[in-house]
């Protein structure tokens, strides 16, 4: 009897335990969230994502309402979550230089860490900061293929469409996750704006470069690679488990790297 | 409340403090003195669990700052020394914002309830940006005592506030020192003897003096230094102080003013004062120096090296 009600305190303890940890994330989300809203930067950001997609959306939609009238093939809208990705890679080092390295020089660093939180629940909590507002700007994308879906027959393909969000998503989760590490690491933003970037250039454009010159190991190249398993993949309507886990521990890894420089840092 | 044993930290090769002990009990108000680079403020991140001590240990409100830092961080206030502020923030979102990550229920009536401790009700709905360096600080502080701390630990509270807000600041602190404990880092002697009940004087990281406020005053009070000021002529003023049974140290300034000391026990200023006027000079000012920090320090240091 006493031991049963041991068990459900201890599961009582767990799931309060589970509450506590989600909500110390929950509330530095909200804050970040909030605080892009403050500042040009989302905006800005905004601007530059939906600028290019506007326009590239308005060109597919004028050169398929040519060549359909010759019969040609219908508009397609993943093109243009291509497109949001690749810009993605050049401003998403924007999105995240601050989050941490700013805390950093502010001093406001050792406010978070001397508040009853966990190093992973900071990180963590800044990257789904980020990501929420990388999730309201995909969001607004959908007017595209909602008014694409309009002037084709019988509409378009919803699961090729659902596939490509998936991976923008899951592309996007990546890259902040990896910026966030980053900027744990530096005190001054712009060194982790360029750092971020630099990186996500080498493993968007670069890294499968020297795959088709080796004997072997190109597989492991192509791999890594941030490009192919999105644009090859996910965006064509192919959903690979690989491609998931790939995105995900891209994202665990750059959370890792946050909360073992934020550590680091309290040692120092 | 608080216990600290062999506490030391390296910052690399550099040793910031040596092997503190000391320790701090409810209700008291515990004061750390000493010049900048004493290693104060590392004691105080300590304390915080804002970083780990190389070596010893610090029980905090019962917990151990490493092992149990987060019981450790739910249970402390900490008012760091560049006060931590979003600038680009409301008053009120920003406290509110250091209240839900310390889940304090009802966090909209106490942040207003702690805004209004430290007099800052009216500025709520202002940026923090906008706000002068003294009300930051105010800010700072609404932050530490949000969670009602059983521990407040406080790095240099009145540094940037004016005179009035000085006071302010170190009646609040007083107030909360009756119930809690509160550990104050400073490198004002009178900031010390006015809030402290306990004082821990620190040097090149090492604790040089530990005393009730009361004891140490007497203590540091072994000699008094006083500057004197005539109008006109002061050829023979420092014979004529000399006159006077137990003054010593005898110094007579380029502006023309003079300074001598005697040891305390008695003041002597009278006597010089009816003397000085007895002489015919027109005494302007007669005023104790008191002592500096740095002289304290040496006192302190050649008075242990004594024993």
């Amino acid at each position: 009897m006493i031991e049963k009600s041991c068990d459900k305190f201890r599961i009582v303890a767990a799931s309060t335990h589970t509450r506590y940890l989600m909500r110390n994330i929950w509330t530095i989300a909200k804050r970040e969230y909030d605080n892009y809203f403050n500042s040009p930067l989302a905006y800005v950001v905004a601007f530059a994502v939906l600028l290019p997609m506007g326009i590239y959306f308005a060109l597919i939609m004028w050169i398929s309402s040519q060549s359909a009238a010759m019969g040609g093939p219908a508009p397609e809208s993943t093109p243009i979550n291509w497109l949001f990705v690749f810009v993605m890679i050049f401003l998403s080092p924007a999105l995240t230089m601050r989050l941490l390295s700013d805390e950093a020089r502010m001093g406001t660093l050792e406010l978070l860490l001397t508040a009853p939180i966990r190093d992973f629940e900071l990180v963590t909590g800044k990257w789904l900061g980020a990501f929420m507002f990388i999730l309201s700007l995909a969001s607004v994308t959908l007017v595209f293929p909602i008014i694409m879906n309009n002037y084709v027959t019988p509409g378009l393909d919803l699961r090729a469409l659902a596939s490509s969000y998936l991976g923008l998503i899951l592309v996007c989760s990546a890259l902040l996750g990896l910026g966030v590490g980053i900027s744990a690491i530096f005190t001054n933003q712009f060194a982790a704006f360029f750092t971020t970037l630099g990186l996500f250039f080498f493993l968007w454009f670069m890294v499968t470069l020297p795959a088709g010159y080796l004997q072997q190991g190109g597989d492991v190249l192509n791999y890594l690679s941030l490009s192919s398993h999105f644009s090859q993949s996910m965006n064509n309507g192919t959903i690979n488990l690989g491609d998931i886990v790939y995105y995900i521990s891209l994202t665990a890894l750059g959370l890792f790297i946050g909360s073992t420089a934020i550590e680091i840092r309290r040692w120092r | 409340m608080i216990k600290v044993s062999g506490l030391t930290k390296d910052y690399g090769a550099r040793r910031a403090i040596h092997n503190l002990n000391f320790d701090a009990q409810q209700g008291e108000i515990v004061g750390f003195l000493g010049p900048n680079g004493a290693g104060k403020t590392t004691t105080l991140r300590i304390l915080t669990g804002y970083m780990p001590p190389t070596d010893g240990e610090a029980i905090v409100a019962g917990y151990d700052v490493v092992e149990e830092s987060l019981e450790v961080r739910k249970r402390v206030g900490y008012l760091p020394e560049t006060v931590p502020l979003y600038t680009d923030m409301v008053v009120f979102d920003y406290l509110k914002f250091m209240g839900e990550l310390r889940k304090i229920p009802n966090v909209d009536d106490r942040v207003d309830e702690v805004l209004d401790m430290v007099g800052l009700l009216d500025r709520a709905d202002g940026y923090i940006g906008n706000l002068s360096k003294g009300m930051r600080q105010r800010v700072g502080l609404a932050q530490a005592l949000l969670h009602r701390p059983e521990v407040l630990i406080l790095d240099e509270p009145t540094i940037g506030l004016d005179p009035g807000q000085v006071v302010e600041v170190r009646e609040l602190i007083r107030a909360i020192g009756k119930e809690r404990t509160v550990l104050l880092s400073t490198h004002l002697l009178n900031e010390a003897q006015n809030i402290c009940d306990r004082v821990l004087i620190i040097n090149q990281g090492r604790i040089v003096a530990e005393d009730t406020t009361e004891n140490l005053q007497a203590r540091l009070l072994g000699a008094e230094r006083v500057i004197l000021r005539v109008r006109g002529e002061t050829d023979d003023l420092a014979k004529t102080i000399l006159q006077v049974k137990g003054v010593q140290g005898v110094e007579t300034k380029p502006d023309g003013a003079v300074e001598f000391e005697f040891s305390s026990g008695k003041d002597l200023r009278p006597e010089v004062a009816r003397k000085v006027i007895g002489a015919g000079y027109d005494l302007l000012e007669l005023r104790s120096l008191g002592m500096s920090l740095e002289e304290i320090f040496l006192e302190l240091t050649g008075a242990d090296k004594k024993k």
